[in-house]
């Protein structure tokens, strides 16, 4: 880094520990574990990443080809959880702790040393959930839910599933607290809330969301430990249990869980979008009253995704309305995005493009999720196909859409150079050709009868599927051309400018590009 | 440049949009939207499946229309200057309370959809359906007719690993059974869900009907089926390794085959395994504990034959947990090759057959299949898939657990 040679490089208000083991292991900046952070959760989609793509390889015809149903029920299941914990949670957590203190004129994380172990437990609990995969009995196979009992049948391996699973949910706790006390003691003077650029509002409502649910899910995976090693029963109807509970108090955690995916990105394209556009964002104050809305709503509708699980008429019918009510912020949110390009002077850099991408296909998945809303239709597309496009067009070209342009967006403020624009807009064009051949077939082939969860079709769903793997391949090949871009970034480029987009506003691109070690240990003027 | 690639996507998105119900319209093997049915619940969700799709669409046109319409003018490449304007209470208000009153007409219609789905009341018939890892068990109530149904047994030969068959050749591939469900059309039937072992969904697309089955706990729903007919559905929430083979064939008749089809049932076999041919081991007690050296020619013949049909009962009953060649998936499902019980003393390897073992997936299989089935397929786990007892076990040992 930049900073001045200095001989007390131990001293850490100046610049970073030259030894490599303890700078990285040591750290406290909030940089560094941002930095930590978001390579964790490249690594993490990859593997992730490579999950889908056994799936993918599968299903690409029918007839069992590669892997034994069992796999095959792992793959399903440790995709999601590599995606969802070590993929997009952790990337978001790392752009909040690169931009979260510069965004709000602060010096650091408030509490830095919290910030280096919620981090460095992240790499320890994936690698004991991965490790399952080689024990007695293979990974876990009860799909992400892990709905009791089928969950409890299996391996012994299910015992470090959920001790990762505890992990997961620490680093994630504690990461939020920090986040949350960052947000409202380290702002700079005059940073009233109602000033906050609104990726940190968002991201102030995401670790409220994540310090109410983690525990829940917890408490849900620590009822499955006890049930299945400790004689209690319960979600076993045979001791007075009820399996439905466990599907209760995990969908209480589940749902939230999803905003808490979504929220974060809702900020970033909030970000990005006056940049380009080089028009303040339209109705800021409603778009902090919308994610507001949208997270209490959250803790209302977690029975949507068990409307077949034989609720009473007057529950099916309160989580319908409740569920339908979601789409009115939502839509504010796309209203205000597109009134907030309205009349702009747009350019459409890769940042753009990718927050664009998200507007359309992020609103795609809504339409879809308002469909799944209506219970009696629910009911023909729950569990089916329909339903792995729908939240695949929201977490894919959703909430990972956001977490790349925020990527190309903050890029040169990292690193000081100018990724090659040229490359990151074939990104952007192959990503989203891919995306789309990937999960648009899966409506079709789910509103035909497939279920979910499946390694075997019958020969009806064959040409879909076949075009669902193709995209599978392509979408996966393009983030190997991400990986070339950013190394090609890091390594050297065009230099970039302190403020680096024209339309860019905001205390992050007062600073030098690259950021310094520390910025703002005085806290700057807010007008 | 920019705006020409734009154009070719948004042309490519709505060819293949349009293409995609182009080929729904002519394709009829291959649908790609929801089925309108065979009752008239599963009409009237189809109704509200299209209905909501529109919405979607005109919400869509407009929203993405106003949206391409700033990006192709409002860009600085053609001279745009940005405004300055950021907010509005008015507008506000309007797109907050516009697609409010939609949903609110859209949901008045789905409740009294749901309401009508959640009304078994008076129903003519009921059937209990059974989930188990990985088949279904049909009773009709009150009739004293019940029989198990799992995939077509060629299809599960087609579908193992490596099998080497090709599944094109199978029009039903892995949606058809060994015994379809036998209804009667016009009449309000009422469906009680439950399971043995873990969730399962029984789901027939054609009836809208789709409801987890969850041991031990009862869910209901009905369907009145309009139209004679086969209705082919799935298991729908993951059950397990199998949870992909365990499909649901309706087969919907008039009322006078139906009732020629229950005096069949009930005249024959209540079980669909085969009937029993009259084991000629059965005959005398004596041969029944027979073991290996001390057999006489009786005991030879009877050995053989238990093989056979124990084998036949195993690839049926047994396989799909234990595996064909009895390895079973560890540690969940034990190997039957070189297992204790089955090279142990023969009362335990009865019992757990017979008796199951609770709270495992090892259900109790006494009831389920015929002492003579029982008798056999012990004899071939004892003396097959490797091991090598030696002894044979008869219906008569079986009968007295
Ligand atoms: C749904 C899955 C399933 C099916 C089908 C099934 N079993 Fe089992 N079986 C099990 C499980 C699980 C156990 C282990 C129970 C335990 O925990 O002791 C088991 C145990 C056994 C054992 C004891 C093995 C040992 O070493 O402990 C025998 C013998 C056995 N089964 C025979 C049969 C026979 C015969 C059939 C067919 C008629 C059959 N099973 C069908 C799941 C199944
Ligand atoms: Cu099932």
């Amino acid at each position: 880094m930049s900073a001045a040679a200095d001989s007390h490089h131990d001293d850490h208000h100046h610049g970073p520990e030259k030894n490599f083991v303890k700078r990285w292991l040591y750290t406290t900046n909030h940089k560094d574990l941002g930095t930590l952070y978001l390579w964790f959760a490249f690594a993490m989609f990859f593997v992730g990443g490579l999950m889908a793509l056994v799936i993918r390889a599968e299903l690409f015809s029918p007839g069992l080809q590669f892997v034994d149903p069992q796999f095959f029920n792992s793959m399903t299941t440790m995709h999601a959880i590599v995606m969802i914990f070590g993929g997009v949670m952790p990337a978001f957590v790392g752009l909040a702790n690169w931009m979260i203190p510069m965004m709000i004129g602060g010096p650091d994380m408030a509490l830095p040393r919290l910030n280096n172990w919620s981090f460095w437990i992240m790499p320890f609990a994936l690698a004991i959930f991965l490790s399952t995969l080689l024990m007695d009995g293979g990974g876990p196979a009860s799909g992400w839910t892990l709905y009791a009992p089928l969950s409890l049948q299996g391996g012994d391996s299910f015992a470090f599933v959920i001790v990762s699973i505890h992990f997961m949910g620490i680093s994630s706790v504690m990461g939020s607290i920090n986040i949350i006390a960052t947000i409202l003691n380290m702002r700079a003077p005059g940073m009233t809330l109602m000033k906050m650029p609104l990726f940190v509002w968002t991201w102030l409502i995401t670790a409220f969301l994540l310090i109410a649910v983690i525990p829940v899910f917890a408490g849900a995976v620590t009822m499955l430990l006890t049930d299945r090693y400790f004689g209690t029963s319960f979600f076993s109807a045979a001791g007075g249990g009820d399996p439905v509970m466990y599907q209760h108090i995990f969908w209480f955690f589940g749902h939230p869980e999803v905003y808490i995916l979504i929220l974060p990105a809702f900020g970033i394209v909030s970000q990005i979008i006056p940049t380009f556009a080089r028009k303040p964002l339209f109705g800021y104050s409603s778009m902090v009253y919308a994610t507001g809305s949208i997270a209490f709503l959250s803790f209302i509708v977690w029975a949507h995704h068990m409307f077949t699980v034989g609720m009473p008429l007057a529950g099916e019918l309160f989580f319908m309305f409740a569920t339908m009510m979601i789409a009115v912020p939502t839509g504010v949110k796309v209203f205000n995005w597109i009134a907030t390009m309205w009349r702009g002077s747009m350019t459409f850099e890769t940042p753009m493009l990718f927050a664009l991408g998200f507007v359309v296909m992020f609103t795609f998945g809504g339409f879809s999720g308002l469909m799944l809303a209506m219970t009696p239709a629910d009911i023909q597309y729950h569990d089916t196909y329909f339903v792995v496009a729908h939240f695949h067009y929201v977490l894919v070209p959703g909430a990972i859409f956001s977490i790349i342009a925020a990527c190309y967006y903050w890029l040169p403020k990292w690193t000081g150079n100018m990724y090659d624009e040229r490359l990151g807009k074939i990104h952007f064009w192959s990503s989203t050709f891919f995306v789309n051949l990937l999960f648009f077939p899966m409506h079709f082939v789910g509103l035909a009868g497939m279920p979910r969860r499946i390694p075997d079709y019958n020969l009806q769903f064959a040409d879909m599927n076949m075009w669902a793997s193709i995209g599978a391949f392509g979408f996966g090949g393009s983030q190997l051309l991400l990986l070339y871009i950013v190394i090609k970034c890091i390594k050297g480029g065009e230099k970039a400018t302190d403020q680096v987009w024209e339309g860019a506003e905001g205390l992050e691109w007062t600073v030098a590009s690259p950021a310094p070690y520390h910025t703002f240990e005085t806290p700057p003027e807010i007008k | 440049m920019k705006s020409t690639s734009l154009k070719k996507a948004i042309a490519t998105a709505i060819g293949l949009t349009l293409g995609g119900s182009v080929m729904a319209a002519d394709k009829h093997s291959t649908p790609l939207n929801m089925t309108q049915g065979a009752t008239d619940i599963s009409h009237e969700v189809y109704d509200l499946h299209m209905a909501i799709f529109y919405v979607c669409c005109v919400i869509g046109l407009a929203v993405f229309g106003v949206m391409f319409y700033s990006i192709f003018k409002h860009r600085k490449s053609k001279g745009a200057v940005a405004a300055k304007f950021h907010h509005s209470t008015t507008v506000e208000i309007i797109w907050t309370a516009v697609p409010l009153i939609i949903l609110i007409s859209m949901a008045i219609p789905a409740a009294k959809t749901l309401i009508a789905m959640e009304d078994t009341s008076e129903a003519d018939m009921t059937v209990k359906i059974t989930g188990l890892q990985w088949k279904w068990h049909y009773e009709y109530m009150g009739e004293d007719v019940s029989f198990y149904s799992q995939l077509n047994a060629e299809h599960n030969i087609a579908r193992q690993l490596d099998s080497g068959v090709d599944v094109s050749q199978y029009h039903w591939y892995l949606k058809d059974v060994d015994n379809e469900l036998v209804l009667p059309v016009g009449k309000k039937i009422r469906f009680l869900h439950t399971a043995a072992d873990v969730i399962h969904a029984w789901w027939v697309p054609a009836l809208a009907v789709k409801k987890d089955a969850i041991p031990g706990f009862i869910n209901e729903n009905w369907a009145m089926i309009n139209e004679p007919g086969v209705y082919r559905g799935k298991c729908a929430e993951l059950c397990g390794r199998d949870h992909g083979f365990m499909p649901v064939v309706v087969r919907a008749v008039s009322q006078e085959e139906f009732d020629a089809w229950l005096i069949e049932k009930k005249g024959g076999t209540a079980e669909p395994v085969a009937v029993a041919e009259a084991a000629p081991a059965a005959e005398g007690s004596n041969t029944a504990v027979a073991t290996a050296g001390g057999g006489g020619a009786a005991a030879e013949v009877s050995m053989e034959s238990q093989m056979a049909r124990g084998g036949e009962v195993y690839a049926q009953q047994c396989a799909a947990c234990h595996q064909v060649n009895g390895q079973g998936i560890p540690p969940t499902f034990p190997a039957i090759t070189g297992s204790a019980v089955a090279t142990g003393p023969v009362d335990a390897h009865i019992d757990i057959i017979a008796n199951g073992k609770p709270g495992t997936a090892m259900a109790a299989f006494k009831g389920r299949l015929s002492d003579e089935d029982i008798a056999a397929v012990i004899t071939f786990q004892r003396n097959g898939l490797g091991n090598s007892v030696g002894d044979s076990v008869q219906a008569s040992q079986v009968a007295g657990n």
